[in-house]
């Protein structure tokens, strides 16, 4: 028998499982005009009442703060999830985005009524368009995945616009999942491209595939292996010598802020993540936002409408001329881009450079402090990112990169990427980004060298790791065989 | 740092970029900000949306509802807000299973079987329903009623454009889909029939008609609802949808100026595998405890790329979590009580405008808490004007279809007082 | 591992053939190299399948492989078990693991494929 001072268990217990029939929280306001009678006025019987939580404000209040402390956040600790740029995020972001002022404005709005949420939109535009030196920018995309997707229509409207319609588009053997998957949705073929043994795009290869049947190349510099590609001059004068246009996956653009502009590279498209590069939160999944930001023969394509300034300082939505069309409601994430244009205006021109300077630095100074342990399948100087092999350890020890991720959330650390990118053998991405003191780099090196150690003194302890987290390993195989995606209220209710 | 790397300074790091890539300048961005500065800066771009003291009738998909305090308060959690994707279900079960529950109650709302973990908005679930139609039953052509929202329409043609779908648009007739017309639209290369209750108009559908003229030819029916009315309408899902979506943001979410929203979206059990999206789980760890995973990967880009079930790599999961909480806080029975509310006072001021001579009706359907009416004069000057009495008097369908010029829309919902709606409607008496 | 009573293919698939019907399944390298099967995608009874093509899909958790045919003909029978039970893949790849049976309309084609010594000789090749 449960004793009467137990509390609910930490994990499990469903927001369904507690209050009771006549649990209230917030009741509706008492009716001011006339009341209806329902089923006449909608033409049909209403519904029966759908099985809700019923609940109090206490109830909520303890039941999210319950599941609020299972859960691992920037706030909580290191989070070197390599490809993610997992940064502080600003407080202050939270505070701007919640104004009334922002919050509380209809998108439908008259301009007229609406200057200051326009001007924050068109002062970001301007600021990511010098960022990434491509001049014209949409901020509507609502994620990294949702700009490719934007960037890359425009593109095949580019060049179904000169009659020249293509069907190939190149993507590295490297590239992170949305970038063929977004190529199949624009209708075209992904093509692999293979990297080199310096971990950048084989060049020689590159030229074979290259032909007038390819729109495009997707591309990510530095790339998924936090390399910077010294050739990408030679490759984007390459795939615009056919008629091609180079599309940069902005995901890793935390590395050369204010060092190198990806227009300044060739490249004719690009979306940026503002919840990796510009500080807005992850919000454990999302949401983020994915502006794209193009040349000016792109332009013309952008999915609109952009937010456009006149003489007299007034701003204005406008489409533009050729646009591929919306891809969807209203004008863009907007409570993001307003996180993301405080951030900018925080950091300032210095500071977004020493941004760059300090991701850099930091990912080379944990490179060096755990290359004797472990493997470095591309031993040069990295960007913001790296990646190591936990190959050795699975061939002298049975440990595999899963196994030591899940013994460092017995640490207390986050665990980087694993198994991505997928040309290297049981890989672990690591990202520290600019926000980490060398104090915590230095405990994260010492706790990974610590697991190295354990994986040869005892294997098995990392096998069933971990130990100290509100649950342990799950068994993803039921969650398909059976599957329970919803709660149901049981049929006796 | 630099010692141990071996480098003479940061610059050594970044001599891999060649020359003519190299930015010789500083960014022409401004200097940073002290907080103090930032905020007055902010505070000063704030107070240029004077919309935000205006008693707003505007609706067209995004509304004005109340968010009880407990909402932000649980947002504001860092732990929510600062996870990432809960990849490591071991330290993410918050996350987990929040969504979890927002699933259930998606459901609970629409009828429906199964939930995702949420879309980006009704736009986008819109546009990924159509497309996961037409792998569902292999076909390419889909049917389209025009009195869905213009932008969750052009949302969908451009992504049809990449050439994957035929969207075949029928047009409304009054001011609700032509059911006839629909069902004369569609074959046996129809994948799919879409169509949304409450319409663009604020209409309310014939749901179970439709359903049996998409169903006849083997094609599925998309309903696109709005998750307020469904504590109170039929769902959906128990009138012969396939697939809901909605646009969540009336659940929990601030208008935002238009985003982040919420893209609601659910479907069968049988099509789960071409359910596009993330989606959480539940099952036991190795000590047998309960513990929810992201499951089903294996549809996902990560893993399956050019052969996904969509490009899609996030969900708006602090817009689910809001909403998830929102419907906690109201229940089944505060849900119904707002829904009602909205509801009889739409009808309330839908009669009194209509009193007033100057606004017309023009459609018969059945409503919910929006509705439209045709202005009897310059509808630009008209909200203008009363832009200056401080209203913000209605969407302007005109602006978004020169078919429907000089037809206005209004929502009304549980936030607008008695005192509001009459002084409005006098207003609107003495244009 | 690799009954010799079988042939095999470079796609990993095992085949037993009984007059004109081919028997097919996935080796116990595929099986190994998967993980705990969790689905399995197949086609139907009287569909027609060609040497070369995918038939069907197989996944794990966190993987999908497609299911390639070296022999061309109709489908006549589908293991309808592995819809309830998908990990017997792993636990008896040759036996109650069976995928798909084909009547041949090509016998020819069985003489491609591969006996156990030579499949073997190919996995050593690949690692």
């Amino acid at each position: 028998m449960k004793s009467p001072s137990e509390q609910p268990a930490l994990t499990g217990t469903l927001i369904f499982d507690l209050g009771s029939d006549d649990s209230r929280c917030v009741e509706p306001p008492a009716l001011d005009v006339p009341a209806i009678a329902l089923d006449e006025v909608l033409g049909a019987p209403r519904r029966s009442a759908p099985a809700l939580p019923h609940v109090t404000e206490v109830d909520i209040a303890r039941h999210y703060e319950r599941l609020a402390s299972t859960n691992f956040g920037v706030d909580s600790g290191f989070y070197p999830l390599g490809s993610c740029t997992m940064k502080y995020n600003p407080k202050i972001n939270e505070w701007a985005c919640r104004l009334p002022g922002f919050a509380d404005v209809h998108p439908y709005q008259p301009a007229s009524t609406v200057q200051g949420a326009l001007e924050l939109m068109w002062g970001l535009q301007e600021a990511l368009a010098e960022v990434s030196g491509l001049p014209a920018v949409t901020l509507q995309p609502a994620a990294g995945a949702h700009g490719e997707l934007a960037g890359l229509l425009a593109i095949r409207a580019y060049h179904t616009d000169r009659g020249d319609a293509r069907t190939r588009v190149l993507v590295p053997d490297s590239a992170h999942g949305t970038n063929p998957a977004t190529v199949a949705m624009c209708g075209y073929e992904a093509v692999q491209v293979p990297s080199d043994e310096r971990g950048g795009v084989d060049l020689g290869a590159l030229r074979r595939l290259l032909g007038t049947d390819v729109a495009a190349i997707m591309l990510t510099n530095p790339n998924t292996l936090g390399l910077f590609d010294e050739n990408i001059l030679a490759i984007t004068a390459a795939v615009h010598e056919v008629g091609a246009l180079a599309y940069c996956d902005g995901a890793n653009l935390n590395a050369i802020l204010g060092k190198t502009r990806p227009g300044d590279m060739g490249f004719d498209a690009l979306h940026i993540n503002l919840h990796k590069t510009f500080s807005t939160p992850h919000g454990g999944g999302g949401p983020g936002a994915g502006p794209v930001a193009v040349t000016d023969a792109l332009a013309p394509y952008l999915p609109g409408p952009l937010v456009a300034k006149d003489a007299d300082g007034r701003f204005s939505l406008a489409d533009p001329a050729r646009s591929i069309g919306r891809v969807r409601s209203f004008l863009g994430n907007f409570g993001v881009l307003v996180r993301a244009y405080t951030y900018i205006r925080a950091t300032g021109v210095d500071g977004l450079t020493e941004v760059a300077e300090q991701a850099v630095l930091s990912a080379n100074y944990l490179k060096e402090l755990l290359r004797e342990a472990w493997p470095l399948p591309y031993d040069r100087t990295c960007m913001h990112e790296f990646v190591l092999s936990g190959s050795r350890l699975r061939k002298e020890h049975g440990v595999r990169t899963l196994d030591v991720a899940k013994r460092l959330l017995d640490y207390g650390i986050h665990p980087p990427t694993v198994y991505f990118p997928l040309i290297v053998d049981e890989a672990l991405m690591i990202e520290p980004t600019e926000t980490e003191s060398k104090a915590t780099l230095d405990r994260f090196a010492s706790v990974l060298l610590r697991i190295a150690e354990e994986a040869a003194e005892n294997p098995g302890l990392l096998q069933a790791a971990p130990y100290t987290t509100p649950v342990r390993r799950l068994d993803e195989a039921a969650a398909i065989k059976q599957p329970d995606l919803a709660w149901r209220p049981s049929p006796d209710r | 740092m630099l010692e141990r790397i071996g480098a003479r300074s940061v610059d050594d790091l970044f001599s891999v970029v060649p020359e003519g890539a190299r930015l010789a300048r500083p960014l022409a961005l401004p200097a940073g900000q002290s907080e103090v500065e930032l905020a007055e800066h902010l505070l000063s771009l704030a107070a240029r949306n004077t919309g935000a003291g205006a008693v707003s009738f505007l609706g067209g998909g995004c509304y004005d509802h109340y968010i009880p305090a407990v909402v932000d308060a649980v947002l504001s959690k860092p732990a929510f807000f600062t996870a990432y994707t809960p990849y490591q279900p071991e330290v993410s079960q918050g996350t987990l299973q929040a969504i979890y529950e927002y699933q259930s109650m998606v459901c609970q709302l629409t009828g429906m079987e199964v939930s995702n973990a949420s879309m980006y908005d009704g736009a986008t679930a819109f546009a990924e329903a159509a497309l996961m139609a037409a792998r569902v039953t292999r076909r390419r052509e889909v049917v389209v009623s025009a009195a869905v929202h213009p932008e969750w329409r052009e949302t969908l043609a451009t992504y049809a454009s990449a050439g994957a779908l035929d969207v075949r648009v029928v047009p409304a007739c009054g001011g609700v889909s032509d059911v006839a017309a629909l069902r004369g639209a569609v074959s046996r290369q129809t994948a799919a029939v879409l169509v949304a209750s409450p319409t663009f108009y604020g209409t309310l559908e014939d749901i179970p008609t439709i359903a049996r003229g998409a169903h006849a030819q083997g094609a599925l029916l998309v309903v696109g609802a709005n998750p307020v009315l469904l504590g109170v309408m039929q769902p959906p899902g128990e009138l012969g949808a396939d697939i809901v979506v909605a646009e969540g943001q009336p659940l929990g979410n601030p208008m935002s100026f238009g985003g982040p929203g919420l893209g609601m979206f659910a479907c069968r059990q049988d099509h789960v595998r071409q359910m596009p999206g993330r989606v959480v789980g539940k099952t036991t760890d190795v000590d047998g405890k309960v513990g929810f995973v992201l499951t089903f990967s294996t549809r996902e880009q990560h893993i399956r790329r050019e052969k996904a079930t969509s490009n899609i790599c996030s969900n708006h999961a602090l817009n689910a979590l809001a909403a998830g909480v929102h419907l906690c806080a109201l229940g089944a029975h505060g849900l119904a009580g707002i829904a009602e509310a909205c509801i009889a006072k739409a009808h309330h001021l839908e009669a009194a405008l209509v009193g007033t001579g100057r606004f017309e009706r023009v459609f018969d359907a059945p409503f919910g808490y929006e509705f439209t009416l045709r202005f009897r004069g310059e509808v630009r000057a008209m909200q203008e004007h009363l832009l200056g009495r401080g209203f913000l008097a209605g969407l302007d369908l005109g602006a978004f279809d020169a078919a429907d010029a000089g037809l206005v829309s209004f929502a009304v919902t549980e936030k607008r007082t008695r005192v509001q709606l009459d002084s409005f409607v006098q207003e609107v008496a003495q244009l | 591992m690799y009954p010799k009573e079988l042939k095999y293919d470079r796609e990993h698939e095992w085949i037993r053939t009984e007059g004109d019907v081919a028997t097919m399944g996935i080796s116990h390298f595929a099986q190994d190299q998967l993980g705990e099967v969790v689905y399995v995608d197949l086609p139907s009874v009287g569909d027609t399948i060609t040497a070369g093509d995918a038939f069907g899909e197989v996944e794990s958790v966190k993987s999908v492989s497609e299911l390639f045919t070296p022999l061309s003909g109709e489908v006549v029978e589908v293991n309808e078990t592995l819809a309830d039970a998908p990990e017997t893949v792993n636990e008896d790849p040759y036996g109650d693991g069976w995928m798909i049976k084909v009547r041949l309309s090509d016998p020819a084609e069985v003489d491609d494929l591969l006996d156990a010594d030579g499949y073997q000789a190919f996995l050593a090749e690949e690692a």
